[in-house]
């Protein structure tokens, strides 16, 4: 007995639909004769048996759609003792799945290794890393391939080690001498402005119960999201002022003011505050506050802000006068926002205010500027939703 | 040599002035380009015209100006012919933006579309496919215009010769065929490149009506071309017309024509179809000795004119390279 | 929202044809098979019937002529759509593209315009052999004054003509032979007209940007899958232009992943993934955290038996295999 198979009638046929039987089960076939007609992409097609003998089953009903190689008749022989050598042709087997050889590159993309001097391969975003991190790559152990990475790189930021106690007695008494030095040589100006942020509050009241609660924000995070955009406009509020220059600088660098346990402020900065978002900002502010409280703050936190935002919102205290942290040039106080009378197109209204001051280095910059920075400041929590 | 056919062109002096006119004004021409181009003005490839004035001239009086010209390389005097002008045509070989092809193209690339002149193209046998193009789109917008495809007899040898010659024929495309031939493709005899140096039986194998002639003759070239884009406008399908040449100068400016003889050269030379047409004119009362010297001394004017405009004009600014690669759009958006 | 439909490609090729010769009767099909035989591989099938011979057009066996009849046609005022059977009989007619339609524009000093679209089948993978399984796509995005497209999706085979043809310069379609039998979703009414100068983001990720067009775009995706199994997120880039080339997307991902693989079915040498990796090179070489992959055929004229013609050419192993290199894991 034979299997007929559909049979491949070009390179890119897959299948066929069957749709007329020429011959029936019982008749009599000769070499050539047509057994069926099937449907292909190009249309219809006569297939033709290459064998003799008698047409024994029909496998295959018409409109059945069958893919090349699939049995859809048998045949018997007229002799049925017919060898194996004149079975149909059976379609070869696919052949076993071979593993692509990967073709090697005709040229080496690098000279063989004994030739090479020993030197740690960098690559460019890692070395880019590094530099913005202010790691020593020499210092960085090369990962798989002798390659030192973006991976290597990350893993080689310096963490301030564990050692909460004595390490916060240093900080602040450097603190300290920083205060003494920023009220000795800074000549601060005072530029405040009282706010009206009912809008603000309505606003994150209505946004925090649509929150569940470990999503929610605290009213600090939309004041540094609007102080960190109304930077970008002012920078001469933004950087370092050392050696008689100022440099502006590309990033803010956030530092948020923080009370430590035993007393005491640090502000550590949330580099590039600009570009997240105020789920981003929320979540950095609360990691910070629990390294704070855990004392695991890392060197360039301490070292790379740009400018500092204290909040006293909880306190009592309508309003604050702080102190620039240098190299800084500037440092952004807001008191507690309260109900407070309020004058509105003539008659007196109670709203939730907060009066905000910057202090400013007046080497670098002037009230005017300080002016501007709350103007736009204040713009951005009139639209609470915009943030 | 053919004989000249029964000629239906009515030879008035006007008519005939007209053609020793722009004969010699291509002659002038050409030869102004050979010197400058030893000055180093004009550089590249210079293919000059020089004896075969008589072809440009006769096929294009056959010819409207809706009608559309498709040449090759050696296309100088099918450009003056057709009427483009002459300040433009030698500003372009220059490479002046004031050229026919903003200098784009220089001495092969002449390109007029305002003139229907599809240049200018510099692969032997490349522009015949284009000009059964051209001729296609007439037919299928229903345009009655003939599209003449001039090339030399080396493109014969081409394979695009004999699928454009088959195309326009099985398709009856209204596509007048000049072959000039000059007996020379660069340096290879026809004898040397062709089983069959008949080029009209190359044509009627593909059932295209051909015909020779005296391509020294502007008269019978005018007049056989006539004949024959009248039947090609009549929608009898393409014609072939093959007019036997000769290019008194080598191939292109640096030819020391090592493959033919000075003697050959010199035989056909007394076949100038300038002072042949001039004598015979004067010969047959329709022109005086003293006109020629007017004719003559219009044409170093307008050479002269165009010498001093091609100095002259301004050089493409380097900024605007990249321009014309693409056609700029005027809206980006894509259209629905 | 329209209601999406699944077609085949060959199908979605065929409606954009149908629908380009209804919309504009400039239009008209030129090339080998394209009538009576309903088109080598059936894309034109039963058009013949409907728009009849002369917008239908059988042509002989001259490539050369029936292109450069194609150019002529378009500089006298029709939108020619030739189609040239494959990529590998385009030699036959490359004088009349880069002679002729690349250049008259430059050559006539801005006066002509070439608005011709020339479509043809190209790849390897149905053991067909060395001089029927070509992808020279990189010869053509070689050229300035010619446009080159990939179209890998059945939605862009279906709206990348429309705005071929409107373009009034030449435009090349590679269509990958392997793609005709491939199902893909196309809006109810086709998306007509989608722009032809914009790579498209197949598939986002963190990991490592993959680069790719034409056939080899699946076997791209199908090596994400694996690696997504094993935690690396893939970016599969379908360049769906080769000239020009979408540098700017390609770019934003690169500075974004910081590891690139390029998987291109032309041979290795002088490809389109070196021109791409050299501006990779050029662009971003501070983001590389690897040098560039390239997954491209073996240096070898492509075999006829299907084991040996598989390892000539990309496959998704080596493209994970080439994706682990870079992340160096």
């Amino acid at each position: 007995m034979i299997e007929f198979r559909m049979p491949s009638l070009g390179a890119d046929m897959e299948a066929a639909t069957l749709v007329e039987w020429v011959k029936k089960p019982g008749d009599r076939l000769k070499r050539g004769d047509v057994i069926a007609v099937v449907e292909t992409q190009k249309g219809a097609i006569e297939i033709e048996v290459f064998n003799d003998g008698v047409l024994d089953e029909i496998l295959t009903n018409i409109g059945e759609k069958v893919p090349v190689g699939r049995a859809i008749a048998t045949i018997r022989g007229m002799d049925e003792a017919l060898g194996p050598a004149l079975r149909a042709a059976v379609p070869v087997a696919a052949p076993e799945k071979i593993a692509p050889v990967t073709a090697p590159p005709e040229e080496a993309a690098r000279p063989p290794p004994e030739t090479r001097v020993v030197q740690a391969q960098i690559t460019p975003a890692a070395r880019r890393r590094a530099q913005e991190l202010g790691v020593d790559l020499a210092a960085v152990k090369p990962g798989l391939g002798g390659v030192v990475g973006l991976d290597q790189v990350e893993a080689a930021r310096p963490v301030t080690k564990e050692r909460p106690g004595i390490l916060f007695d240093e900080m602040r008494n450097a603190i300290a001498a920083a205060m003494a030095r920023s009220h000795r040589e800074i000549p601060h100006y005072y530029v405040a402005s009282t706010i009206d942020v009912s809008r603000l509050m309505d606003w994150l009241e209505a946004e925090n119960s649509r929150r569940s609660v470990p999503a929610r924000l605290i009213c600090a995070v939309p004041l540094m999201r609007a102080a960190a955009l109304a930077l970008k406009e002012t920078p001469e509020l933004n950087g370092h002022y050392e050696e008689g220059r100022f440099e502006p600088a590309g990033r803010v660098n956030m530092g948020v003011a923080v009370a430590m346990r035993g007393g005491g402020l640090i502000a550590p900065a949330i580099l590039e505050a600009e570009i997240l978002d105020m789920d981003e900002l929320m979540e950095r502010l609360r990691d910070l506050v629990a390294r704070v409280r855990g004392g695991r703050l890392r060197s360039s936190e301490l070292s790379q802000g740009t400018v500092t935002f204290s909040n006293l919102g909880e306190e009592t205290a309508d309003s604050v006068l702080p102190l620039i942290y240098p190299p800084q040039v500037a440092i952004i106080g807001c008191g507690q926002i309260a109900e407070r009378p309020w004058a509105d197109h003539g008659a007196v209204v109670v709203r939730r205010t907060l009066t905000v001051s910057v202090a400013g280095d007046h080497r670098v910059s002037d009230g005017r500027r300080a002016a501007q920075f709350l103007t736009h400041f204040q713009q951005l929590l009139h639209n609470p939703e915009k943030l | 040599m053919t004989k000249p056919h029964t000629s239906k062109v009515h030879l008035s002096s006007r008519h005939a002035i007209e053609l020793l006119g722009q004969m010699i004004l291509i002659r002038r021409f050409e030869e102004t380009c050979a010197e400058l181009y030893g000055a180093e003005k004009i550089r590249g490839f210079l293919h000059l015209y020089i004896g075969e004035e008589a072809n440009a001239v006769g096929v294009m009086q056959a010819l409207t100006p809706d009608d559309a010209v498709v040449a090759t390389y050696r296309e100088h005097g099918h450009a003056l012919a057709r009427g483009l002008p002459v300040r433009e045509v030698m500003a372009e070989m220059y490479g002046k933006a004031s050229g026919s092809s903003r200098g784009r193209g220089g001495s092969m690339h002449i390109f007029d579309v305002n003139r229907r002149f599809y240049g200018g193209n510099a692969i032997v046998g490349g522009a015949l496919p284009l000009a059964v193009g051209l001729a296609l789109a007439d037919k299928m917008q229903g345009r009655n215009r003939v599209t003449c495809c001039i090339f030399g007899e080396g493109a014969a040898a081409e394979g695009e010769f004999h699928e454009s010659l088959n195309l326009a024929a099985l398709w009856k495309l209204p596509v007048l065929f000049v072959c000039e031939n000059n007996r020379y493709a660069m340096g290879t005899a026809i004898e040397r490149s062709e089983s069959v140096i008949d080029m009209c039986v190359h044509a009627q194998s593909y059932g295209i009506p051909a015909e020779a002639v005296d391509g020294m003759d502007v008269v019978a070239v005018e007049v056989a071309a006539r004949r024959m884009a009248e039947e090609v406008r009549a929608g009898g399908g393409p014609r072939f017309l093959e007019d036997k040449t000769y290019r008194f100068r080598a191939h292109s400016m640096f030819d020391p024509e090592l493959y033919r003889s000075k003697a050959e050269v010199e035989e056909w030379k007394k076949r100038d179809p300038i002072p042949r047409f001039a004598r015979w004119l004067q010969d047959a009362g329709l022109l005086h000795e003293a006109d020629v010297a007017v004719v003559e001394k219009d044409v170093a004017r307008v050479i002269e004119e165009a010498v001093a405009f091609a100095e002259a004009a301004p050089w493409e600014p380097v900024e605007d390279l990249l321009r014309d690669v693409y056609t700029p759009r005027t809206d980006t958006a894509v259209r629905r | 929202m329209t209601l999406m439909r699944k077609i085949t490609y060959r199908e979605a090729v065929r409606e954009a044809l149908k629908e380009a010769l209804e919309r504009d009767e400039r239009v008209f099909l030129m090339g080998e098979d394209v009538g009576r035989y309903g088109g080598a591989y059936a894309c034109s099938k039963g058009l013949l019937q409907e728009f009849g011979e002369q917008r239908i057009r059988d042509t002989p066996l001259s490539e050369s002529g029936f292109v450069g009849a194609g150019i002529g046609a378009a500089l006298g005022g029709m939108r020619p759509v030739i189609e040239i059977m494959t990529v590998n009989f385009s030699l036959l007619a490359l004088d009349q593209i880069v002679n002729n339609a690349a250049t008259l524009r430059h050559m006539s000093g801005g006066q002509l315009s070439v608005p011709i679209v020339i479509r043809m089948a190209t790849g390897a993978g149905r053991q067909l052999a060395a001089q029927h399984s070509h992808s020279l796509e990189c010869w053509f995005a070689h050229i300035p004054g010619i446009k080159v497209l990939a179209p890998a999706t059945v939605a862009d085979a279906r709206g990348m003509l429309w705005t071929a043809i409107l373009d009034p310069d030449p435009v090349v379609i590679f269509e990958h032979a392997t793609l005709y039998n491939e199902e893909g979703e196309v809006g109810a009414e086709g998306d007509l007209g989608v722009d032809i100068e914009c790579a498209a983001v197949r598939r986002a990720g963190r990991d490592a940007t993959i680069i790719t067009y034409g056939g080899s775009l699946k076997k791209s995706l199908a090596a994400t899958e694996q690696l997504a199994s094993d935690g690396i997120d893939c970016e599969v880039i379908d360049l769906r232009a080769l000239r020009p080339l979408d540098d700017k997307a390609i770019m934003a991902s690169v500075v974004k992943t910081h590891r690139a693989v390029i998987v291109d079915e032309g041979w290795r040498s002088g490809s389109l993934s070196a021109e791409i990796s050299a501006r990779i090179m050029e662009q971003a070489l501070y983001d590389l955290d690897a040098p560039v992959a390239r997954v491209c055929s073996a240096e070898v004229p492509i075999p006829y038996p299907r084991h040996l013609e598989i390892a000539a050419t990309p496959q998704p192993e080596a493209i994970v295999g080439a994706v682990r290199g870079v992340m160096r894991k």
